[in-house]
Formats: C-alpha cells, sequence, structure tokens
C-alpha cells in the first residue's frame, strides 16, 4: 500500500503540469462552491438583518406579509393608519422598553419620505447590533428638516443644507407637491445596506404640517393655504401614524402584547413577530437561492470532468507502465487502487486548495463587502453544507479515478505482459 | 527439480478456437532456454502463461514448484514477482522513477526478494547491480534521459535483483543494434548464471541461438497453430 502511495506521487509529480492544471481547475470549483454558499448564506443573514432587536411590527388590521413589506421594505402601502391614541396606549404600556413610530405616505422623487421622532435614531437596529449614524449633520429636529439616506443623497446629489419639495403621495412625477413647505436637509445617514439608504426622515411633526391645510385628503384651495412660516409645533397634533416598532422587556411578554394588540377592542390592529414574517418573505425568494447552487454545481461537474480527461488521455501513455507493474507482480486490483488513489489525491489536494483560497478571500472581502452590498460574510468554520460539498467532491473524484481505472485494468489483463 | 513443467495444456479465448495447445514441455532448473517461432506462433501466449498472467483453459502448469492452474489471480501475481524477472522488447522502466528506484521496486514490492539480497542494504545491493552491469553512473539519472541500450541494461538489473529464480526475456534484444545485442546476450546471461536463475530468451533472430545450450521451437511444440492452419 504503501510503495503504491509513493509511486501515485512519483506519477503525479511527473506530469506536473497537467496534475496542477487539474488540481487548479477542482480547487476553482471547491472555491466557487463554498463563496457561492458563504454569500447565499450571508444574503440570507443580510436579509433577515434588515430588522433588528424589534420584537413586534404593529399595523392595522391586515396581512402580515404587506405590513412588513411598507413598514420595513417601503414597499406598497398602509390600509389603513392607527389612531395615534392607540400608539399612545401601547407606547406607555408596562410590557413595551420603546416605540418606533412611523407615518408614511409622501415622497421625494420616487424617494420614501418617512416620518419618525427621536426613537428611531436611538433605538432603531439592523444586521444584529448595528444603529444609525450620521456622516454629516444631525437628526431632524425642527418641522421642516430632514435626514436622508446615503443613496438619497449619493443619487440625488443632496447635502446639508440641501432644500427640497416633497410630494403628495408615492409617484415619482407627482402632481401634488408641497411646494410651499420645502424640507431641508439637516443630516445625512450613514450607509447601512438596508431600506434605510434608500428613504427621507422627517419628524412626526413635519408630516403633520405638511397637511396641515389639507381637508380629507385634498389640497387647501387657493389663498387658503397656512404659510410654513406661521407653523409652530405646539399648534400641531398627531392625529395617527402607519405602523410602529415595539420592543418588549421579554420573549413572554412580546407573545403576550401580540396577543394583546391582535385582539386590541378599540380598533382593529395587527402585530406580527418580524423575525418569523422576513423568513417567510425569504423561503418566498428561495429561488435565487436555488439558481445559485445550481450554477457552483455545475462548476463543480466541470471541474471533475477536466480530471476525467485529464487521467484519461494520460491513460494511453501508461499502458506500457500498467504492463511493467503487472511483470513485477502488481496485482490487477493494486493497478486499479493505483488510479482511483491518484484521482483521489487529486480531487483532495484540489479541494484542500480551493477551501484555503475560499476562506482568504472571504477574510479579505468580507470587511468591503458588507459595506458595499450589506452581505455580512461570516467567518464560520466549514457549514454542513460545504462539508456534504467536500466530501462530494473527493468521492467523486475517487469514483471518476474508476473509470481510467477500469480501463487500465482491462488493458492489463488484455495486454497480459505484452504491450509493446 | 523442473523450473518449468507444462502438461497437455491449452489456451483459449473463445471456445473451439485455441490458440495454444501444447502436450509436454519441460525447462529444468538452470537451464538457459533459447525460445524462437515467428510472431502468431504462440510464444506470447506461451510466456503469459507461464508468468501467471493468463491461465490455462486446461491441463497442468508448474511454474517453480507451484502449480499455477490451482492459484488464484493475485496469488499469481505474487509468485511472479516474487520469483520471477521479467525484461521486454522496450519501455520496461517506470517513466516516473529514477534508475535506482527502477532497479530497487521489485524488492520494496516483495519481502521474498529483499530477502534474498546479498550486500547488507537494499542501496548496496542496488550499487553491487548497477555496477556489475555498468551502469552506475546513470544510478540518479532519470530514466527518460537513458538511451534504449542503457534502458535494456537498467531492465536487466530490475530483473535479477533479489535473486529470482527464473528470468524470462521477452524479445530484449530487437530495439538494439547488433554490437549491443552481443554485449546485452552476454551480460544478460552471466548475470542469470551468477544469480543461478533459469533463464527463458524469447526472440525470432536465430542468429543469438548459439549461446544457448538448448532451443525450443513454439510452432513444434503448438499443436493448436498446426490444426489452425489446416482449419484455415
Amino acid at each position: 500500500m504503501l510503495v503504491l502511495l509513493r509511486l501515485a506521487f512519483a506519477s503525479l509529480k511527473s506530469r506536473a503540469v497537467t496534475t496542477s492544471l487539474t488540481v487548479f481547475s477542482i480547487a476553482l470549483s471547491v472555491l466557487l462552491l463554498v463563496g457561492v454558499d458563504r454569500i447565499r448564506q450571508g444574503t440570507q443573514e443580510g436579509f433577515s438583518g434588515t430588522l433588528s432587536q424589534t420584537d413586534l411590527v404593529v399595523g392595522a388590521r391586515g396581512g402580515s406579509l404587506p405590513l412588513l413589506l411598507y413598514s420595513v421594505f417601503h414597499i406598497g402601502t398602509a390600509s389603513n393608519d392607527i389612531s395615534y391614541a392607540s400608539y399612545e396606549h401601547f407606547r406607555d404600556h408596562p410590557a413595551v422598553q420603546w416605540t418606533i413610530p412611523f407615518s408614511m405616505g409622501d415622497s421625494h422623487r420616487g424617494y420614501r419620505v418617512v416620518a419618525t421622532d427621536d426613537n428611531f435614531y436611538e433605538h432603531y437596529r439592523y444586521h444584529r447590533d448595528h444603529s444609525i449614524a450620521f456622516t454629516d449633520g444631525t437628526r431632524p429636529e425642527g418641522i421642516f428638516e430632514a435626514a436622508i439616506g446615503s443613496e438619497v443623497a449619493q443619487r440625488l446629489g443632496y447635502h446639508v443644507g440641501s432644500k427640497m419639495v416633497l410630494s403628495h403621495g408615492l409617484e415619482t412625477v407627482s402632481l401634488l407637491k408641497h411646494a410651499d413647505k420645502p424640507f431641508t436637509v439637516v443630516g445625512v445617514l450613514a450607509h447601512t445596506a438596508t431600506p434605510v439608504d434608500r428613504t427621507i426622515y422627517i419628524t412626526l411633526y413635519g408630516d403633520e404640517a405638511m397637511h396641515i391645510d389639507w381637508q380629507d385628503g385634498t389640497p387647501p384651495a387657493p389663498g387658503e393655504e397656512i404659510p410654513a412660516s406661521k407653523i409652530r409645533k405646539e399648534d400641531l397634533h398627531i392625529k395617527d401614524v402607519s405602523a410602529f416598532l415595539v420592543r418588549t422587556r421579554s420573549r413572554v411578554d412580546t407573545l403576550l402584547l401580540q396577543r394583546e394588540i391582535n385582539t386590541y377592542r378599540n380598533e382593529p390592529l395587527t402585530a406580527i413577530i418580524p423575525a418569523l414574517t422576513l423568513q417567510e418573505l425569504w423561503s418566498m425568494l428561495g429561488y435565487a437561492d436555488v439558481a445559485l447552487s445550481l450554477v457552483s454545481g455545475a462548476v463543480l461537474i466541470v471541474g471533475l470532468l477536466a480530471m476525467l480527461i485529464a487521467l484519461y488521455t494520460a491513460l494511453n501513455e501508461r499502458r506500457k507502465e500498467v504492463a511493467v507493474l503487472r511483470a513485477i507482480g502488481f496485482h490487477a486490483r493494486q493497478i486499479f487502487i493505483l488510479f482511483v488513489m491518484e484521482s483521489a489525491l487529486i480531487s483532495a489536494v484540489g479541494t484542500a486548495l480551493g477551501l484555503a483560497a475560499a476562506y482568504v478571500l472571504l477574510w479579505a472581502l468580507r470587511s468591503s463587502v458588507e459595506a458595499q452590498f450589506g452581505i455580512p460574510l461570516a467567518m464560520v468554520g466549514i457549514s454542513s453544507r460545504v462539508s456534504i460539498y467536500i466530501c462530494v467532491v473527493v468521492l467523486a473524484g475517487a469514483l471518476l479515478g474508476c473509470v481510467p481505472a477500469i480501463r487500465a485494468y482491462r488493458n492489463g489483463l488484455i495486454d497480459g505482459l505484452n504491450a509493446q | 527439480m523442473s523450473a518449468v513443467h507444462l502438461q497437455n495444456v491449452s489456451f483459449a479465448y473463445e471456445r473451439n478456437a485455441p490458440l495454444l495447445q501444447v502436450g509436454e514441455l519441460l525447462i529444468e532448473e538452470g537451464e538457459r532456454v533459447f525460445l524462437h517461432g515467428p510472431s502468431g506462433s504462440g510464444k506470447t501466449t506461451l510466456l503469459g502463461i507461464v508468468a501467471g498472467v493468463l491461465r490455462a483453459t486446461t491441463g497442468s502448469v508448474r511454474v517453480l514448484g507451484k502449480d499455477l492452474s490451482h492459484m488464484s489471480p493475485a496469488a499469481r501475481d505474487r509468485h511472479r514477482g516474487a520469483e520471477m524477472g521479467y525484461i521486454f522488447q522496450s519501455f520496461n522502466l517506470i517513466p516516473y522513477l529514477s534508475v535506482r528506484e527502477n532497479i530497487a521496486l521489485p524488492c520494496h514490492v516483495h519481502a521474498r526478494r529483499m530477502k534474498r539480497i546479498t550486500a547488507s542494504t537494499l542501496d548496496g545491493e542496488v550499487a553491487r547491480i548497477a555496477e556489475r552491469l555498468d551502469i552506475e553512473e546513470f544510478l540518479h539519472r532519470p530514466v527518460t534521459k537513458l538511451s534504449t541500450g542503457q534502458q535494456q541494461r537498467v531492465a536487466i538489473a530490475r530483473a535479477v535483483i533479489g535473486a529470482p529464480r527464473l528470468v524470462i526475456a521477452d524479445e530484449p534484444t530487437s530495439s538494439l543494434d547488433r554490437d549491443r545485442q552481443e554485449n546485452f546476450l552476454r551480460l544478460l546471461i552471466e548475470v542469470c548464471n551468477e544469480a543461478r536463475a533459469t533463464l527463458i530468451f524469447v526472440s525470432h533472430d536465430n542468429s543469438l541461438m548459439s549461446r544457448f545450450e538448448r532451443h525450443i521451437s513454439v510452432s513444434e511444440i503448438n499443436r493448436a497453430n498446426a490444426t489452425q492452419v489446416h482449419s484455415c
């Protein structure tokens, strides 16, 4: 056996170029498999990390998915608003640690405007424990002040001091503009790789002030507008919010409070646990995951085929070698083992190299990937999926080695000792 | 004792089309036999049976005291490796091993050949044989850098290391020029004598015959060929 192993090594070494090319192609396949696996897991983590440390999302009675979509991803609209009285009731609930109210409905050049309060800057968390930070300026305090997400700032070229006119409704080209009440950018938020980047944040008072002279969803008639300069915070009464986030004091509180909100008599409300709904949403997006896995699987097959071709083409030159080994007293089975051993060695070395390369790359790129795409690439050990890949690659390599091995075995018998 | 004793041996891949039929073939230990015959006469098949690569379809095959017809393929392979040295016409060497490793290989694979070396170490034995065959200067060279004549001498070294009791040389001189043939044959016979090994030398070149004490024509002993010719 030891002799065979030494022969296998020497034989592979003598075909250094083919061997290293084959090892390289297998390493590349494994690198891709592991890379895709990491990115897949990172994407999922990044996605579920869109909102962290929030136990409940509360909105008007409706489906859990639409609620999550409009409150967290700013997709679609709320079916109804929640009265501010109900919001206050739960804000002051003994089981509640903090709440973040959101009021939506306006936009600016395609970007959503979300009215919220200081709790957002204080408590909002994403990707486990990241909080909202500013690259420039401060949180909006005044009625007509706004903070903008990093993408808004970049795309629209806004900076602290820029003025913007918000539009009523969500259309990019809106007919109804709050032209009389422009907002000033006072803060630019740091990049989060979440929907926060594409959002403009104003205060709840600002939202109320924009609509102070509106009646039943229609703008004031000409001459009846109340000029921005005459509006003071004290005059504004917040009437409703679109949704709010809740952090409870304990896990048990979460479930009890969810039940309490869902059965709240004064107003029909829905409370969802965002982690669960995010999970649900991700599983609907699962086909992308499948596609990625299929592509990496195909790459692996190509890599293994390259090895098969390399082993097979070497086979004809090796007929004489097989005859010599038979003459020295090697059994046909030992020659079979020699060939399988060579392919197993190639795939094992290729796999090890690919794994090493994958982890080095992950280590080198993870901070920039996370900053750029919001995909956290955890430097965890080998996941169960990856360890299955490794086993499959080495096993498939050894199995593929059987193909030329069977040929060599047959040739060995046919040629006998007399291959010339 | 006999080195090779074949009785009523026949070999066929297909029924009714025997390639070899031998009534009796007896080669005594220590004999130097010249086996000749035109191509297609059954030389290759006969060698395959003696070496234990092929199994006789019928009859008894005794080689160096063992009945090959009743041994498993693996046991026949072991028997061949431990007791026989084999030299081909060309391409005798494993291309990815050095000359030294090629010569030493049978001793690595077979403990019995390792035990029979006369020097105290395997390296010493390889050096001794290499010196005897005048190839010591190539020992550390890669095989591919050797001329055909040099390769064939390395093949002798590998065949006789560990003193096998039977050396089979299958047309070993046909890729050499006349001068080298003489030289090769002289060396081969000498080292086989020194190792007290039986030598079966196969060739279609009858000019080499004179150096051997016994000549066997395969076409004469193979009755299958005769019947085949008639049937054709």
